[in-house]
């Protein structure tokens, strides 16, 4: 098979050139601001933005408040799941695959009709309550990643016998899940939480249609206004992704390694 | 069981039944008739027909050339005689590269290939091509469609990798005892074998780049009428004065991503039969 | 002038020498078992054999023809893997007829050719079945009929059986040795079950860490092993580590007590400590007669396993294992009884090392 070694570099030069290069153009347009020189005054301009700072802020508390909503709704399901409800297991599947099925625009739409102002639950009423709303849905967009992630963690270890061993020595069903189950998935747990993490960041169609300022709308309005500071923004969201991305390569690695010992 | 309840009702509360509740309101006129006039009306609206139209053509478009060149970049890193540590720096860009979506995508484009991006302007300097004159436009269905690939190339390699490891080595071997060429093996044995995965494959990409707003928001806004961009209008302004016909459209779209990931599934699980 | 003619074998992958040397003359017809264990290289000769690997050096010429050249797709050879193999995405029929649809045989050949093969092996009503619907050994069978479909010059088995149940592996070995016979083609087995080596083989081959320890028929490499590897590897071995009385009369100290060898203690000096090989079937319980060697000892354990009852015995430092047939007038004896066991003089080899082989 060496032969097909010339050609498969080929393919793969092309695609890099083709992934990196709106990449480094992003890059250097971000650094174009100050005519004829090369600087950093776009990224300076843009983070001293309160208006920035306000969203970007906002972005990474829905963040993690998306992240610990997931694994308090996800980590028990998952758990009772594989311990007790085998049967349930293809049905809650099949909800966890929904959200990659249905275009989160229809997700938000149907948030909308539902918790409008002259619904049951008017939670689009007022500021707090809409970032609540955007929060489970964010829960909702992270679903699929979150529980595959923790299920895969579980599968890796002795849930029953763990919980009989627990048992046996008097502890209750919370204090099996948050000292016992839970430190053992750990890196399941890391995994979707970076997963989510990358996904609230970037996220625009529900904040936008729900009219909550964040990162991705505050990236888009200036996108509409300003020229260099959108790439500057681009190449930070890049940057997050990545780094979100690399962590979830090292806990990954780290929890084969313990898997081997 | 009541353990599962916190799950349950939040799965109820904010996926099941929001969309449960908007696709069937597709079925009911203004004045809480039932109606089949919203879902016919998705066929004969020029507009919304047209909507449809362009994203299928955008998804289909973006599907197939994620597709083929998806799997080329995976068999060359899996399968081609490529240094071990290539596979998984590509497989790490994969993950990142396919979750790039969005704003930050579409202003990554414009300032590469825009009408003063990078790109556009090397070419005119170092080469003499004026990429503009040739009636070339990123903020067209070309451009979309090849910021589209962005993402659905890495998809197409982080899905289409376990069928390529897959092909036992095994099988490559006894169609060369057998007398057979390497034109041989793939024609009747490896792509055979992987058709379905890629088939499935491509109908992932498609319900993936159907359902995708933001990218097009950012790079085109409403100069490219697709779909989830007549929708995204619609929630925001009610503009079709219908709100049950944005109900309508809702879901349309979901009947057409339902099938797509659907058929995915299903090929997935024929595949996987296969090989044991 | 042989069918299969291996000369000087070698093979490295970089600074790991696998194959260190291998020479073989195989006559046609003949079914010739590499044996040894995990990393041996017998897998890498037959690998080289089939085209699969390029030798580091030597040559290896098939039916007068040097073929360490050609593709493998190019030497007609047939080849049976451990995980069967067989393409998925075909049926039975397919699979069997791929080898002749490749050469552009006309239809009505391949399918007599198939139907043929299917009763050969004795499953003619799954030609329509794919792989996933079989059972393991139906799934062997047909790559074996796969294999042999195309009429090659030379059969290779790299490990076949392993993969499989053990009621399922005894019985296939026997159909496929049946087979080979009545087809009358030369054939390369691999295996590290010496079981299936002894049982099959018309020659063997012992390999170990990527050289050859013995050539023989199975009576030869069981009785008369040459090296204390194959000593080892090949059937089970009791040790008996004692001092050498007297090396010109053959007389031997273990634990206290005298054991004479009529095989001779050549190379020992007297006094030196030594370790004899003794198979277990050469031991009976009792005291024996004139003529024999008989050891008192105590009894270790009784294990009974069904048509056979295994008796361990311990003297002091050495323990000796032996076999009795079940006795349903006779219940077999008691652990901690002391008992006599005896065997006869010409039972004794004197292993070639001064340490005791490792078990």
């Amino acid at each position: 098979m060496k032969k097909s070694s010339v050609l498969s570099w080929l393919i793969i030069l092309l695609a890099i050139s083709y992934f990196i290069i709106p990449l480094l153009s992003t890059f250097e347009f971000s650094l174009r601001m100050l005519r004829g020189q090369y600087s950093f005054e776009a990224y300076r301009v843009v983070f001293a933005q309160a208006e920035f700072q306000h969203a970007f802020i906002r972005s990474i508390l829905l963040a993690l408040a998306t992240i610990v909503l997931s694994i308090v709704l996800v980590v028990p399901a998952a758990y009772l799941v594989r311990l007790r409800l085998p049967s349930w297991r293809s049905p809650v599947e099949f909800v966890t695959l929904l959200p990659l099925v249905i275009p989160a625009i229809i997700i938000v739409f149907g948030y909308i009709r539902m918790f409008n102002s002259s619904s049951w639950l008017p939670l689009t009423d007022s500021e707090w309550t809409t970032d609540l709303l955007l929060t489970f849905g964010y829960v909702v967009l992270a679903l699929p990643y979150m529980y595959r992630s923790v299920d895969a963690g579980l599968r890796a270890i002795d849930v029953k016998t763990l919980t009989e061993a627990a048992q046996s020595l008097g502890a209750s069903s919370f204090t099996i899940l948050w000292q016992v189950i839970l430190p053992n998935i750990r890196s399941g747990v890391l995994s979707g939480s970076f997963i989510a993490f990358a996904i609230v960041i970037g996220e625009f169609t529900f904040a936008s249609l729900l009219n909550r300022p964040v990162f991705g709308t505050y990236l888009q309005l200036i996108g509409a206004n300003r020229a260099y500071e959108p790439s500057a923004l681009a190449i930070v969201a890049f940057i997050i992704t990545w780094a979100c991305m690399g962590l979830l390569q090292l806990v990954g690695r780290s929890r084969g390694a313990r898997a081997a010992r | 069981m009541l353990g599962m309840a916190p799950f349950v009702l939040f799965a109820l509360l904010f996926l099941v039944v929001p969309t449960a509740l908007l696709l069937v309101g597709a079925f009911f006129d203004r004045e809480g008739h039932f109606t089949f006039g919203n879902i016919t009306e998705l066929f004969t609206n020029p507009a919304i027909v047209s909507s449809f139209w362009l994203s299928i053509k955008i998804s289909f478009a973006s599907a197939l050339g994620g597709a083929f060149i998806g799997f080329f970049v995976a068999y060359a890193v899996i399968l081609g005689g490529l240094p071990e540590w290539m596979r998984g720096a590509v497989m790490t860009f994969s993950g990142v590269a396919s979750n790039f979506a969005g704003v930050p995508l579409a202003f990554a484009f414009l300032a590469t290939l825009g009408r003063v991006g990078l790109v556009t302007v090397l070419l005119r300097d170092w080469l003499g091509f004026n990429l503009y004159s040739t009636g070339f436009n990123i903020l067209s269905f070309t451009g979309l469609t090849l910021v589209y690939l962005y993402f659905q190339i890495p998809l197409m390699v982080l899905v289409i990798a376990p069928a390529l490891d897959g092909l036992k080595r095994e099988w490559r071997e006894a169609n060369a005892v057998l007398g057979g060429s390497n034109f041989h093996y793939w024609r009747h044995i490896a792509l055979p074998i992987l058709l379905p995965s890629i088939l499935g494959a491509t109908l992932l990409l498609f319900a993936n780049a159907f359902g995708a707003v933001a990218t097009a928001y950012a790079l085109t806004g409403s100069s490219l009428p697709i779909i989830p961009i007549q929708l995204f209008a619609q929630i925001r302004g009610d503009v079709l004065s219908n709100p049950n016909l944005g109900y309508a459209i809702a879901f349309g779209m979901v009947v057409i991503t339902s099938i797509s990931s659907g058929a995915y599934i299903w090929l997935r699980s024929y595949s996987e039969r296969w090989v044991r | 002038m042989s069918f299969l003619e291996i000369t000087g074998l070698q093979k490295s992958f970089g600074a790991n020498q696998v194959v260190k040397r291998f020479d073989l003359s195989v006559q046609k017809g003949e079914f010739i078992t590499l044996l040894g264990p995990s990393g041996c290289g017998k897998t890498t000769v037959l690998r080289m054999v089939a085209g699969f690997e390029t030798p580091s050096a030597g040559s290896i010429r098939m039916d007068g023809k040097e073929i360490s050249g050609l593709a493998p797709n190019q030497r007609n050879v047939g080849m049976v893997f451990q995980a069967y193999a067989l393409f998925p995405n075909m049926t039975v029929a397919e699979n069997i007829g791929f080898g002749l649809k490749i050469a552009k045989k006309p239809q009505p050949e391949i399918d007599a050719r198939v139907k043929q093969m299917l009763e050969m092996i004795k499953l003619p009503q799954i030609a329509d079945r794919y792989p996933f619907q079989l059972s393991g050994g139906q799934q062997q069978r047909v790559a074996l009929a796969r294999a042999i479909a195309v009429r090659p010059k030379i059969l290779l088995l790299d490990e076949p059986l392993s993969a499989l149940d053990a009621k399922i592996r005894v019985s296939l070995r026997d159909e496929i040795r049946v087979l080979q016979q009545e087809l009358g083609i030369t054939t390369l087995f691999v295996t590290h079950d010496q079981e299936e080596a002894l049982s099959m083989s018309d020659r063997i081959v012992v390999m170990s860490a990527g050289q050859m320890e013995q050539v023989g028929t199975p009576f030869e490499i069981y009785n008369f092993p040459k090296t204390r590897f194959v000593s080892s590897f090949v059937g089970t071995l009791n040790f008996l580590t004692g001092a050498v009385v007297d090396a010109a009369a053959g007389r031997f100290s273990v634990d206290g007590q005298e054991v004479i060898t009529s095989r001779g203690l050549q190379g020992a000096s007297n006094g030196e400590t030594r370790t004899l090989a003794l198979r277990p079937e050469a031991v009976v319980l009792g005291s024996g007669g004139e003529g024999r060697n008989s050891l008192t000892g105590r009894i270790e354990l009784v294990s009974f396993l069904g048509s056979i009852v295994r008796i361990r015995v311990r003297f002091n430092e050495n323990v000796v294992s032996l076999d009795t047939f079940n006795n349903p007038g006779a219940p077999p004896p008691q652990m901690g009884e002391d008992v006599t066991v005896s065997f006869g003089r010409g039972d004794l080899q004197l292993l070639e090392e001064a340490e005791k082989v490792a078990a």
